[in-house]
């Protein structure tokens, strides 16, 4: 496959352009849902200087959801706010892992959230964000290489913090190794469909969109089982559904409409 | 981002003109003649709790501050305000961390560190900023925090910005800087509901409507007589900040009403008017009863929010704990 280099290029292949946008619209809603969870954390993080490095992976992360937005716009799958802000949750195709809530409650009243969570989902997310991305670099598609290049360029940064945090708590107190543990249990249970690439998939390996859904899952085990002192055993499943193929729970409705709230009281309002 | 200076009770140090008098008159000649003091420098007790109140109070300001703009941070109506708007939120943060270590470095001598910063907090001992207080009810109002809450603060701290003390100057230089770029996000939002929708423009009067009077309490009582003695009186002594109060909310005045009218939008006080005599504006004094009850934890969002820090506090117990255990390797 040679290299497509503008989205006008690629439109002119119906197959190519319709598995391109599925791999484009797993990795801006990935990052949209996640960084929605983290902007929930927002002040309650367990130190300020936390909230701080927090808040900024956050923000960074939803600015790496836009250029994925931007890239499906540029397809003419519609602008990039309409793609963020519209699309009810079975046209999502983020990671059900991803999407589930940090705890109960809401971010507004009694959120009882769960540090353990948010330290194990993020360092997981960010490990697997990081393989798909370099992955994505080899990609037939020239427009994603470049931003994933752009991306990879502050994302390591992510990762590096939450690694951090893990290997921290992982060893330390009882408390905290038992909660990590069994936060790593049920992530195991839950982030399976993270690494499907959809119902086009065998177009994305055919046309060298990106690699395949194998290479990420070992590329990513063999990443995390560097850092993590315990793995839990058995393969990975995907109890909450498939993502990718546009199952969600109902905690995804329930986060969007928050995210969409003020945008859907008048969509045709410049804001 | 936020602070006025307070009256009436509270640490009133002991006058420590006497704690060394020779030390003290060499201190006021150095501040007089604009010197800088730093952190390890000999200063009258006054001094020193004078500015911790204010710059504790100023730093968990920008924390509990983070909060109400936070209910806004998800609904942002598009990529662009997402962005902007956890930009913002991370900033005042930033400034809450810097601002608490200046504190910190202050109270050390006392034997007290952030833990007894945040425990103050949750006990009510120490006050957030009146405006933190409130309820956000609309989007309007996350745009309003933006222009007008952060254009007082701009005023104030425009006010320290040669502040004797060395660390906080040069804190609030940073800080300063960073709140013209939020004063410009919130004016970007403002604008684009001004020259919106109807329901837009009506949504962002009503904002103005409900915010109005707190925005009149952000510089603090006008005089000492309102509500006892005066910390104003100190924190101008010693060099701290030059205008007071009321010189601070003219000032504000000044600049924004005209930007509020053009933007054809109305402030809830038929009596507002500018005396060209008196060179100053005439105005209908918020109920400053009510502002007493506000600070002393008693406002529409008071209790709400110090609940979320309380939760927050609670439920990572755990992880200050695990923290404070030396990891085991292999």
């Amino acid at each position: 496959m040679s290299l497509v280099e503008t989205a006008e290029q690629a439109k002119q292949d119906a197959a190519y352009k319709e598995a391109l946008v599925e791999v484009l619209y797993q990795l801006a809603d990935d990052d949209f849902i996640i960084s929605y969870r983290g902007s929930e954390w927002l002040g309650l993080a367990p130190h300020i200087e936390e909230d701080v490095a927090f808040s900024s992976i956050t923000q960074n992360t939803m600015g790496h959801a836009m250029l994925f937005y931007q890239l499906l716009e540029e397809l003419g799958e519609g602008d990039a706010d309409a793609l963020a802000h519209e699309r009810i949750s079975n046209e999502r195709r983020n990671g059900t892992y991803f999407e589930i809530k940090n705890g109960s409650g809401t971010y507004l009243e009694e959120p009882q959230y769960d540090w353990a969570l948010a330290v194990v989902r993020n360092y997981l997310y960010e490990a697997f964000k990081k393989v798909k991305l370099e992955e994505a670099l080899k990609s037939s598609y020239a427009p994603l290489r470049n931003t994933a290049d752009k991306v990879l360029m502050e994302q390591p940064y992510h990762l590096g913090h939450w690694k951090t945090w893990i290997t921290q708590l992982q060893d330390s107190s009882q408390e905290a190794k038992e909660r990590i543990q069994s936060r790593l249990d049920e992530a195991w249970k839950q982030i399976g469909d993270a690494f499907e690439l959809g119902p086009k998939a065998d177009d994305i390996l055919a046309k060298e969109i990106l690699s395949s859904s194998e290479t990420l899952k070992q590329r990513w085990l063999d990443s995390v089982k560097e850092t993590l002192t315990y793995v839990p055993n058995g393969d990975l499943a995907s109890e909450l559904g498939n993502g990718r193929a546009k199952e969600h729970t109902d905690q995804l409705d329930q986060a969007l409409a928050t995210l969409s709230e003020v945008y859907n009281s008048d969509r045709e309002a410049v804001w | 981002m936020y602070n006025y200076i307070e009256h009436g009770k509270g640490a009133t140090a002991v006058s420590t003109h006497q704690e060394d008098p020779e030390k003290y008159a060499e201190f006021m000649e150095r501040i007089e003649a604009g010197e800088k003091i730093e952190a390890d420098d000999w200063m009258p007790d006054e001094y020193r709790q004078t500015l911790i109140k204010l710059i504790s109070m100023h730093g968990i300001s920008e924390i509990m501050g983070a909060l109400p703009e936070k209910e806004w941070v998800p609904k942002a109506p598009s990529l662009k305000r997402k962005l902007g708007i956890m930009a913002k939120v991370q900033d005042e943060m930033g400034h809450g961390q810097l601002l608490l270590r200046v504190a910190e470095d202050l109270m050390a001598p006392y034997g007290k560190d952030r833990e007894d910063i945040m425990q103050d907090l949750l006990r009510g001992d120490l006050k957030f900023h009146n405006v933190f207080h409130m309820a956000t009810k609309s989007w309007a109002d996350a745009g309003l925090i933006g222009w007008l809450v952060d254009g007082a603060a701009i005023i104030t701290q425009t006010n320290m910005l040669d502040a004797s003390y060395g660390p906080y100057q040069r804190a609030l230089q940073r800080i300063c800087a960073e709140e013209v770029f939020h004063a410009q996000h919130g004016e970007a939002i403002i604008m684009a509901l001004a020259e919106g929708t109807e329901e837009q423009k009506a949504m962002l009067q009503d904002a103005l409507n409900r915010w109005w009077p707190a925005l009149l309490m952000f510089f603090g009582p006008p005089t000492a007589e309102t509500t006892g003695s005066s910390k104003q009186e100190a924190t101008i002594k010693y060099r701290i900040r030059k205008s007071t109060n009321e010189g601070l909310r003219q000032a504000y005045l000044d600049k924004y009403l005209p930007r509020i009218f053009s933007l054809g939008l109305t402030v809830p006080d038929e009596t507002i008017h500018y005396d060209e005599e008196k060179k100053k504006w005439i105005y209908q004094q918020p109920d400053w009863n009510e502002f007493k009850q506000i600070i002393s934890n008693n406002g529409p969002r008071s209790q709400a929010r110090l609940r979320l820090r309380k939760i927050a506090h609670e439920n990572s117990a755990w992880v200050r704990e695990a923290l404070a255990t030396p990891v085991v390797t292999a």
